[in-house]
């Protein structure tokens, strides 16, 4: 990785700027790291649950009794054993916990049981009988927008107008086009588990693998008809999330059965239930105009957006905001004139994925991006920084940028890396397109290049209270050495949070020992992690919090008159190797005498700058900040079999300051990896509502040998109003690869591709028509 | 607050077969009456105590569960545990001597290769397998030797660097 600039501040080993050890990357190494799914509890029941195979259908009846009648089946629950809450979810709580008249997508949950062994649990949802009256299911968004509600709240989830500047302003070159973006899955490693164990104070204790604690601890106390605090949650460890796990799954499930039995309960979905257990990314169907001067300048974008939600409402409204919010892309666009919409169907259910909204709308406006070079024969990537955004400029939104944006820098650091070398006839075969299939000639290859930006909003919009909570504690170990124990609920997924809070705290407090506790929620929530949000909020917070034990040490410090007060009503201290000491003085007593009489433990609230909602015409300071990234993708293709090979993706991005250079690059390649695969492979295949390929062997993720080399470079422009000027680094990689790697397709095969994935039916069918 | 107990449960009453015994990591550990159904990954996460190899997909698509058998690399999902008491099994957990992690491990994290991990106990085998066989592979023969591993999270980044770092090394050292 190359950097264009450094702050990495050396004073304290392992602090901010560095490449600090992961402290579970040992345990991660080993086998010894204990996932939600390696969790275990003496005489422990497994839970499974039963889904509907229909994506629309009346339940006429549920006959539970020859299941509850087997040996080692414990319990059989279904709507009728909910004590609380029918219903649960993020936004609208418009998801029953199991559906009782009528089921709405295939793999709707209609029962649970608990037994002794796991194959006894499959056995008995087996037995249990369910007759449906099978529906017509609806699936096509458009017909939903006019179809009869398949729920009482509607078929519409939001409709989000924009209107910006002069909606009937034209331009002198117009391109238009349609879109479709694919449903993608998530597709993390460590499938959806939890264990659940009854207290003694009639609540449960639930440990899950989750992105946000208080928010699944509220639904399932709803659920349950329990007051919170008796719904404790514990974070166990999580293989991976990318928004899967923001919404409930087996959180009420698994609770529910463990009270009704009074034995802990384990559920764990196989990778099929998987697939059907968690939200995917929203299929879209996107309209754009275009219009520009002969220039080049934009003068307005005019777009359709319509995201097919699925059956239940999850994240689709912050979804669709994202979607019209960032239509425009990371350029100065005058006017625009948008509508959105996030539709209710049979389909899957579907809500938070890495990109959140922004990956569908910018694979739509990059594709224009390039048609409009086109039409006016103009390099794509000079028409990209001729239109670029800087700090001053105005969003479609109406919001001002204040903090940074260099999105030009990121567009010229994405073009300064090398190409790949051209492709030769030495080349070996497993290097071309179709790779271990060893089916393209090297003579049948075409190469194309491609380009892409993207803009993306950092943490929660539209005014929504948005905060993280974090304790800190500091003290002398048995050694008499200080030791500070951080305690947030922010949920570590891979991404990294438990480095940089230590990170965090030994900057800090400038001590080598840092512990973490357990993310639980004995203490308060410290939202979601998504959004690119944690570094801001929750590293916020356990700044906020060390800053309060500094304060608290520098008033024992002077309560103590160790330290002399001045006349100066605001005297300045610091902490410097290990001492408390008077900024511009002499005095200094050692933080080890300091906290001989005792620890020192606060607790902070942290909240980004508030945001205002959007107004009738999709106006408004809704958004705290944003971040951007570039992509040139490299693409080999064999035009005849319409196979793939992506070369090379070489990036810019803005991360206002890398925390964790090391821990950056990760973000950077993981996020670019799930973008390539959303280009050229991922897709759940849904036919009248239902999955096709809920499986490893059907649903694609790139491998070793489908992924690229990547080259990046980070920019490096500390955020205002940011923790230690950071800016999130996790989803502006997934979001701009994909329309890189796309242009880059349609470069090498002169094929228009307006959808993503782009299937190898796409290129050889369409080859094969024009050729 | 009670803690979740790593201890296996006792084995179920369900299925009544005979017991039998597995040799691991070279110590042989009995398996009472457990279902003749059960896959080796299922025996060892859940009746073992030895959860290393994980369960991503349980149908040998990932490469998450793998193990050697009679020092041969085989996804432990779709091999019967009770097909396997004659063989010799050696899981990621008996890879490091202690505190000692071994050059791979060590390797994964300096280049910063692990985050959410869940792959990774099976990366770590199979890297050990292919550097056992060959020992100086190229960029392409060790793409293609992790193929079988799905990783989520890295983009196989930084786990490529690991594996070129610990080639590196291996080679400097003869």
């Amino acid at each position: 990785m190359s950097r264009t600039s450094t702050t990495t501040r050396d004073r304290v080993r392992d602090g901010l700027g560095q490449d600090a050890d992961r402290p579970d990357g040992t345990p991660k190494v080993t086998g010894a790291f204990a996932f939600s799914s390696d969790l275990h509890a003496r005489g422990m029941l497994w839970g499974r649950t039963l889904r509907s195979p229909h994506p629309a259908a009346r339940i006429v009846s549920i006959d539970t009794s020859a299941a509850e009648a087997m040996a080692g089946v414990t319990t059989v629950v279904t709507a009728a054993d909910v004590p609380g809450k029918a219903t649960y979810g993020l936004e609208h709580a418009d998801q029953p916990v199991f559906a009782s008249e009528v089921v709405r997508y295939q793999g709707e949950p209609i029962a649970a049981v608990a037994a002794e062994h796991p194959e006894l649990a499959v056995r008995a949802i087996e037995a249990i009988e369910v007759t449906y009256e099978v529906l017509e299911p609806v699936t096509d968004p458009e017909r939903a927008m006019e179809a009869e509600p398949i729920h009482p709240d509607g078929n519409v989830f939001r409709h989000l107008p924009l209107r910006h500047g002069d909606i009937e302003a034209t331009g002198e070159v117009v391109v238009e086009g349609t879109y479709e973006v694919g449903m993608q899955d998530q597709a993390f490693m460590g499938p959806e588990s939890g264990l659940a164990i009854p207290a003694d104070d009639g609540g449960v204790e639930l440990y899950m693998s989750t992105q946000w604690l208080h928010v699944d601890r509220d639904q399932v106390a709803a659920c349950l008809a329990l007051p919170p605090d008796q719904v404790r949650m514990t974070l166990a460890g999580v293989g991976g999330a990318f928004g899967a796990r923001e919404d409930v799954s087996l959180q009420v499930h698994v609770c529910l059965l463990a009270l009704r039995t009074g034995r802990p309960v384990k559920m764990l979905y196989s990778r099929e239930e998987s697939f059907f257990g968690h939200v995917h990314r929203h299929p879209a169907r996107m309209w754009f105009r275009h219009h520009a001067d002969r220039d080049g300048h934009l003068v307005k974008v005019e777009a359709r957006l319509v995201l097919d939600g699925g059956a239940y409402a999850s994240t689709s409204s912050a979804v669709i905001a994202n979607a019209v919010c960032f239509a425009g892309g990371p350029y100065r666009v005058a006017n625009a004139h948008i509508h959105g919409y996030a539709v209710r169907t049979n389909n899957p259910p579907c809500g938070a994925m890495r990109g959140f909204g922004v990956v569908q709308s910018c694979y739509g406006h990059e594709s224009q991006m390039d048609k409009l070079a086109d039409a006016l024969g103009m390099d794509p990537v000079e028409l990209r920084l001729k239109n670029a955004l800087k700090p001053g400029d105005e969003l479609i939104t109406g919001q001002i940028i204040t903090g940074t944006a260099p999105v030009r820098e990121v567009i010229e650091a994405a073009v300064a890396h090398p190409l790949p070398p051209e492709p030769s006839d030495d080349d070996p075969a497993i290097a071309l397109p179709g790779g271990a299939g060893l089916t393209a000639e090297r003579s049948d290859v075409h190469r194309g290049v491609g380009f892409g930006v993207g803009i993306k909003n950092l943490m929660f919009s539209e005014g929504f209270d948005d905060y993280s909570t974090a304790g800190v504690l500091l003290e002398l170990d048995g050694h008499g050495q200080p030791i500070a124990t951080v305690h947030c609920a922010s949920a570590e997924v891979g991404q990294g949070f438990v480095t940089l809070a230590q990170q965090i705290t030994r900057e800090r407090l400038e001590v080598e020992q840092v512990m973490l506790r357990p993310a639980d929620t004995a203490i308060g929530s410290a939202g979601s992690t998504s959004a690119s949000r944690q570094t801001w909020m929750s590293g916020g917070a356990v700044e906020l919090a060390c800053d309060a034990v500094r304060e608290a040490l520098f008033e024992r410090a002077v309560a103590h008159g160790h330290l002399a007060l001045d006349d100066a009503e605001h005297p300045l201290f610091d902490l410097r190797d290990g001492q408390v000491v008077e900024v511009g003085g002499s005095g200094s007593i050692p933080l080890v005498d300091l906290l001989e009489e005792g620890p020192i433990e606060r607790t902070e609230v942290h909240r980004h700058a508030p945001t205002d909602p959007l107004d009738q015409d999709g106006q408004g300071n809704a958004h705290v900040s944003f971040a951007f990234a570039a992509h040139r993708a490299v693409v080999d293709v064999d035009p005849d079999l319409g196979v793939v090979r992506v070369v090379q993706v070489a990036t810019g991005q803005d991360v206002g300051r890398a925390l964790n250079p090391r821990a950056v690059v990760g973000q950077i390649e993981g996020g670019i990896a799930q973008g390539v695969g959303l280009a050229v492979m991922e897709e759940i295949v849904l036919d009248d509502g239902r999955v096709r390929n809920p499986s490893f062997t059907d649903y694609l993720i790139p491998t070793a040998l489908d992924m690229p080399e990547v080259l990046a470079t980070v920019i490096e422009q500390p955020e205002p109003g940011a923790p230690f000027g950071a800016k999130g680094v996790g989803e502006p990689p997934t979001i701009s690869s994909t329309p890189a790697v796309t242009a880059a397709v349609r470069a090498a095969t002169g094929l228009e591709l307006p959808r993503v994935p782009i299937h190898p039916e796409d290129i050889a069918l369409a080859s094969a028509h024009d050729g | 607050m009670s803690d979740p107990d790593p201890t296996p449960t006792e084995p179920t009453p369900v299925p009544d077969p005979e017991a039998y015994e597995l040799t691991i990591n070279g110590r042989t550990r009995s398996v009472p009456s457990a279902w003749l159904g059960e896959s080796l990954l299922y025996v060892l996460r859940e009746r073992l105590g030895l959860p290393g190899a994980k369960n991503a997909c349980e149908q040998g698509e990932c490469g998450s569960c793998s193990l050697f058998l009679d020092g041969v690399l085989v996804n432990s999902c779709c091999v019967l545990a009770a097909d396997a008491t004659d063989a010799r099994i050696d899981t990621v957990e008996g890879l490091a001597d202690g505190d000692q992690l071994t050059d791979v491990q060590q390797a994964f994290l300096d280049a910063g290769a692990v985050q959410c991990g869940f792959c990774i106990p099976g990366l770590i085998t199979t890297v050990h397998d292919l550097l056992d066989r060959t020992p100086t592979p190229d960029q392409l023969e060790v793409r293609e030797a992790i193929s079988g591993n799905l990783c989520r999270c890295t983009g196989y980044g930084r786990i490529l660097q690991a594996v070129e770092d610990v080639r590196a090394r291996r080679e400097a050292a003869g």
